[in-house]
């Protein structure tokens, strides 16, 4: 269990109207903002649950604009995060959807959709799950796990005996720790995925030495603090 | 090296202010340096900066012409206050805390910058009775900071032990908890002994003890307004009763802890946030629709 901090009960400061609806959501979307590595070109959400029913009465909408943007969750620009997307020349779309019965969907959840300038197109499911705390549940189309409040590395790899060994080791060269790990694989021998919770940052350098790795095939930096 | 200053519930927190003659907001301070790197001076310079955040939001749902998402509600907190002025206030510190409480969340509602304390629809207990608190008794920033670390530590021991959550355990977790930290941080301004904290703090949640979460449309405007008002006059009232009487109660604040739970899990879900009971289902509103307010603003367009 995580220890609470008297500015966790006594905050954050935050925009409001609501930590899960308007705060945990612009969170969501700044891991989003995240995964891409050039210029966002365009930001696609869908929404679920309670977020499809209420977002605008919660600026729902103006806050995952403002996670796109980059914004912290109690910057003011929040309220006009609309026209500055337009301005930064993002194209926003909004679509409200049906919750998902075959999966486990917490009532929360938006999926986000995010293309770069040289078309690469990014995207993730994150839930609020209340009090402002995030869960992302799936990147590119892989079910993971994890909650955004550590900076984290995110791993594409070929299921192979030795993958982690080498991982590990980039972490140890660049003297960062790892307060976590999981890995998530589709199957024996094919395309897994790690989640790597860390202490600290991991420098440039320590991302280009990773995908030197044999067996890696991608790798994402999220880093939230 | 030990953890001289960590509790993990009420009684911990006695003891520790009894063997060590020292304050509960004094043990949340030392707490707070202890297990998360950081100076006294830098905490309480932080909380400073939250204190200061809450007085923006009390003076700015005073000045500002607000545009409320939702529009289900604004401008009764203006409407009070000028009351007050011309006919003079019912009872003095809760007709100002509570109609303050009420303008937090009007501000709030308008996409204002708010303290959640514990959460943003429990935001304006706190600030209400604060500015209240130093508009009437005069109290400095010293002793203002120091109450938050009070109210902090009530927070802590039911986020801990219970929830702080309206989804789990309904308004009594929401504007309960904070009414509770409130109550417990009046006490200490005024000189209450830590058990006489307490004693205020499980009274104000046991006075309110199984309130349902029943946003109206959903939307974090009503009840949940004037049920802050509520919780900021619930707060005065506990705190005046537990320093008059030296915290004479009979449940002790653990105890109130845990049956707050209990009654929360309890609690069906159609009246934890989801909006499927309780007020948000009475006729006249049930079929309501995010009001003129919402369109004369645009901005979601």
């Amino acid at each position: 269990m995580r220890e609470l901090s008297v500015f966790d009960i006594i905050g954050p400061i935050m925009i409001g109207p609501s930590s899960s609806h308007t705060a945990g959501a612009l969170k969501i979307a700044r891991v989003a903002r995240m995964l891409a590595k050039t210029k966002i070109v365009s930001a696609h959400f869908q929404l679920y649950g309670s977020f499809a029913t209420t977002y605008k009465g919660h600026g729902t909408d103006r806050a995952l604009v403002g996670g796109i943007l980059g914004f912290e969750t109690d910057d003011y620009r929040i309220r006009e995060s609309f026209q500055l997307a337009k301005e930064a020349g993002i194209e926003i779309i909004f679509m409200e959807m049906e919750m998902e019965t075959d999966t486990n969907m917490h009532p929360n959840t938006v999926d986000i959709i995010v293309t770069e300038e040289d078309g690469t197109v990014s995207s993730l499911r994150g839930a609020s799950v209340g009090g402002g705390e995030i869960e992302i549940t799936r990147i590119n189309g892989c079910e993971i796990k994890f909650s955004g409040k550590n900076n984290a590395v995110i791993i594409q790899q070929i299921d192979r005996p030795g993958v982690l060994a080498s991982i590990t080791k980039v972490f140890e060269v660049f003297d960062v720790n790892i307060s976590s790990m999981s890995v998530f694989s589709k199957e024996k021998g094919g395309a897994a995925f790690s989640v790597l919770e860390i202490d600290g940052h991991l420098p440039e350098v320590g991302m280009e030495a990773l995908l030197r790795q044999p067996n890696i095939v991608s790798a994402v930096y999220i880093k939230v603090k | 090296m030990a953890k001289k200053m960590d509790f993990t519930n009420a009684a911990e927190l006695l003891e520790i202010c009894k063997k060590r003659r020292k304050t509960i907001s004094e043990v949340m301070l030392a707490r707070e340096v202890e297990k998360f790197e950081t100076t006294p001076e830098e905490a309480k310079a932080r909380m400073l900066k939250t204190l200061n955040v809450m007085r923006e939001s009390v003076a700015r749902s005073q000045t500002e012409d607000m545009k409320l998402l939702g529009g289900y509600i604004g401008g009764e907190s203006k409407d009070m206050l000028r009351r007050i002025k011309e006919k003079g206030a019912m009872s003095g510190m809760i007709s100002r805390a509570s109609a303050y409480a009420m303008g937090v969340l009007e501000w709030n509602a308008s996409m204002g910058r708010i303290v959640a304390a514990p959460t943003a629809g429990s935001s304006g207990v706190l600030p209400g009775i604060l500015v209240a608190l130093e508009e009437i008794y005069e109290f400095d920033d010293e002793a203002l900071v120091r109450a938050l670390f009070n109210a902090g530590a009530v927070g802590y021991i039911i986020g801990r032990n219970a929830t702080l959550s309206g989804a789990e355990g309904g308004c009594q977790a929401e504007v309960g908890a904070a009414s509770a930290m409130a109550a417990s941080m009046i006490c200490e301004l005024f000189g209450g002994t830590p058990d006489v904290c307490l004693a205020a703090a499980g009274d104000a949640i046991g006075n309110i003890l199984g309130l349902v979460c029943d946003p109206i449309g959903g939307l974090v405007e009503s009840p949940c307004q004037k049920r802050n008002a509520m919780g900021a006059a619930n707060a005065i009232v506990a705190a005046e009763i537990a320093l008059a009487t030296d915290g004479r109660t009979l449940v002790p604040f653990d105890e109130v802890v845990a049956v707050m739970y209990n009654v929360g899990r309890s609690i069906p879900y159609q009246l934890r946030e989801t909006a499927l009971g309780g007020l948000a289902t009475a006729p006249s509103v049930k079929n309501l629709k995010p009001g003129s307010a919402c369109a004369a603003c645009g901005g979601c367009k």
